[in-house]
């Protein structure tokens, strides 16, 4: 059986074409891949553990019930129709509610074991190690130098090693090629997709462990969304992704684990997103456990 | 011609909807030439009454003893706009830019920066003669003879800018993208490292523009110097100490001299003209640094 004959049996009938499947199966793993053979020693090492969080809106529940355990050196995916707070939960891991005026977060999250919530946390810090990439590329209005040492500078990197950092993030975003002759152009004159990757790169440049992605291709087309995609899977040997998405078909291509949002109207009318399902991308793509999630990803709702 | 099923010719109302294009066309033109006839006139005006006066010994001798005599210059009434403005900037525009950024970047909806707003609003309200009479009682009057200065004159066109620069300066940030500001936390930075490093740089040139403003606006100011720098026939370079003058209130007291005597009404004229080609060659310089500083800055 060839890997995409394999992808379209596992994905019934969610089709992906590409080879290189995002996941690798104990079955299908090349042998001669080194992540193979250290794979038993560090699976699933959680990182982040969220225990009933709930966030409010002034007040106003947004999402609630939301109870998963994220691992490092995996790609794991939010999906879910519009409004079921799917990027809530997301800027509620490292901490970007802070700045949203009337924003609270119920519940527990942990990552490595301490309260992310906790009174002696400083959220700057927690941004440095866990980065972010927004749904629209929101290169600064600088060159695409400044735009990748920003991070590094601000955090007190050596002067004589910014040089090294910003080519090392630009070629770990694979833009490298494209931008070296005009790192002191202004961000803005490049292409979507690109000026989306340089987001990656500066993200990178702050080396954080983590890298939460909310809709990072949803402005773009299809070919730089596979560069993207490409790019997440070589990137999860050395951080952990967490990745929201409209796009079920990009779900089921790049993550190892899946949660299933949906939103809820209660009887005051009020409409709070919920965690429905979370599980390996495969068995929730196949064999979903609550017929909500078999409803969304068969297309029947959502 | 036969009927075709879909017109997809105008219809009946195409008429009317081009006669109301027209007309407002019209409107706007009219308005535009209607506010560009005073401005032009008293350009041309101000040139031809004050271009035969002015010369190099017109901008560099002092004044005259007494507005009755001929001759002399307006050396000492330069030098006074010039440093009474850039005191009075020096003061307000810093201040003012620090208010703003208050204001919208840590104040938002709190009930002190909505005071603080309110407070702004009103002082931007009071006439500047009234301004020139608040520092005159606190300031120069305590101060008996020694409180006419050229601060104390920048005091009163401080609080005239003040407002200005805060509420133009809250208006630009509001403008900045907030996505901006989230990618700057997101990379673990502190709000002060984010306001300096991205959200200052991306709203300058229109910050730089609200100050020009309110410069412009007190480089004229006639009525707050009138009884708070006093009058001087040297030029007195030292803002803080002794007796100033400045181009606004020559203008006045020449262009009002008994009698109307002609070498002091074609001084004022002279001044004018002088007064109008300093404002407009600070915006020039201004304008051009702020170019190149958002040049380099955006690299484009």
């Amino acid at each position: 059986m060839t890997d995409t004959a394999t992808a379209t049996t596992r994905f019934g009938g969610l089709t992906t074409t590409r080879e290189e499947s995002a996941w690798q199966g104990p079955d299908e793993a090349p042998p001669e891949e080194p992540a193979a053979e250290d794979k038993p020693e560090r699976a699933r090492e959680i990182i982040f553990e969220l225990a009933g969080v709930e966030v409010q809106y002034s007040g106003v529940t947004a999402v609630t019930g939301v109870t998963i355990e994220i691992a490092a050196n995996e790609i794991t995916a939010f999906i879910g129709p519009s409004g079921c707070g799917k990027t809530t939960v997301l800027r509620s891991l490292n901490r970007m509610h802070d700045i949203t005026p009337g924003a609270e977060v119920l519940g527990k999250v942990t990552y490595h074991g301490q309260d992310l919530y906790g009174s002696k946390v400083d959220p700057a810090e927690v941004r440095r190690r866990i980065g972010m990439v927004f749904q629209k590329p929101n290169p600064f209005p600088k060159s695409v130098y400044d735009n990748v040492a920003y991070g590094p500078r601000i955090n007190g990197t050596k002067r004589s090693e910014i040089d090294d950092r910003v080519e090392r993030a630009l070629n770990q975003a694979a833009l490298w090629d494209e931008v070296h002759g005009k790192l002191r152009k202004s961000a803005l004159a490049l292409s979507g997709g690109q000026q989306q990757r340089l987001c990656i790169a500066r993200c990178l440049a702050v080396e954080p462990d983590v890298i939460l992605m909310d809709e990072p291709c949803s402005a773009l087309d299809p070919i730089a969304t596979a560069r993207i995609e490409d790019l997440m899977d070589e990137l999860k040997n050395q951080y952990t992704i967490v990745i929201v998405t409209h796009n079920m078909q990009q779900a089921a291509r790049v993550s190892d684990r899946t949660a299933f949002f949906t939103a809820e109207v209660d009887d005051a009318g009020h409409r709070r997103g919920r965690l429905i399902e979370y599980d390996v991308t495969e068995t929730i793509f196949t064999h979903p456990s609550d017929p909500r999630t078999e409803g969304y990803i068969t297309g029947r709702f959502g | 011609m036969s009927a075709t099923p879909v017109s997809l010719t105008q219809s009946a109302r195409k008429g009317r909807r081009e006669l109301k294009n027209v007309v407002a066309t019209t409107l706007i033109v009219g308005s535009f030439l209607v506010a560009l006839i005073p401005l032009t006139f008293i350009v041309i005006y101000v040139f031809q009454r004050g271009a035969s006066i002015l010369s190099w010994s017109f901008l560099t001798e002092d004044l005259p003893f007494s507005n009755r005599r001929e001759g002399g210059g307006i050396y000492p009434a330069i030098i006074g706009t010039l440093v009474i403005t850039g005191a009075a900037t020096a003061m307000a525009v810093p201040l003012g830019i620090l208010g703003g950024i208050y204001l919208n970047e840590y104040g938002g909806p709190g009930i002190f920066a909505r005071i603080v707003r309110f407070l702004a609003d009103v002082m931007t309200g009071v006439p500047s003669i009234v301004m020139g009479l608040f520092i005159y009682t606190i300031w120069v009057l305590p101060r008996k003879q020694s409180g006419l200065s050229g601060f104390a004159g920048a005091l009163a066109l401080g609080c005239l800018m003040l407002p200005i620069v805060i509420r133009t300066t809250e208006e630009i940030l509001k403008l900045v993208p907030d996505e901006l500001r989230e990618g700057s936390y997101a990379l673990g930075t502190r709000k002060a490292q984010t306001i300096r490093r991205v959200v200052f740089p991306s709203a300058a040139p229109g910050i730089i523009s609200g100050a020009l403003l309110g410069i412009a606006r007190v480089a004229g100011e006639t009525a707050p110097l009138l009884f708070t720098i006093g009058v001087v026939s040297v030029a007195n370079f030292n803002v803080f100490e002794g007796s100033n003058t400045a181009l606004p209130p020559q203008i006045y007291t020449n262009a009002n001299t008994f009698g109307g005597f002609d070498a002091a009404q074609d001084r004022a004229w002279g001044m004018a003209l002088a007064l109008i080609l300093i404002v407009f060659l600070f915006t020039l310089i201004a304008r051009i640094v702020t170019t190149i500083y958002t040049r380099r800055s955006t690299a484009v």
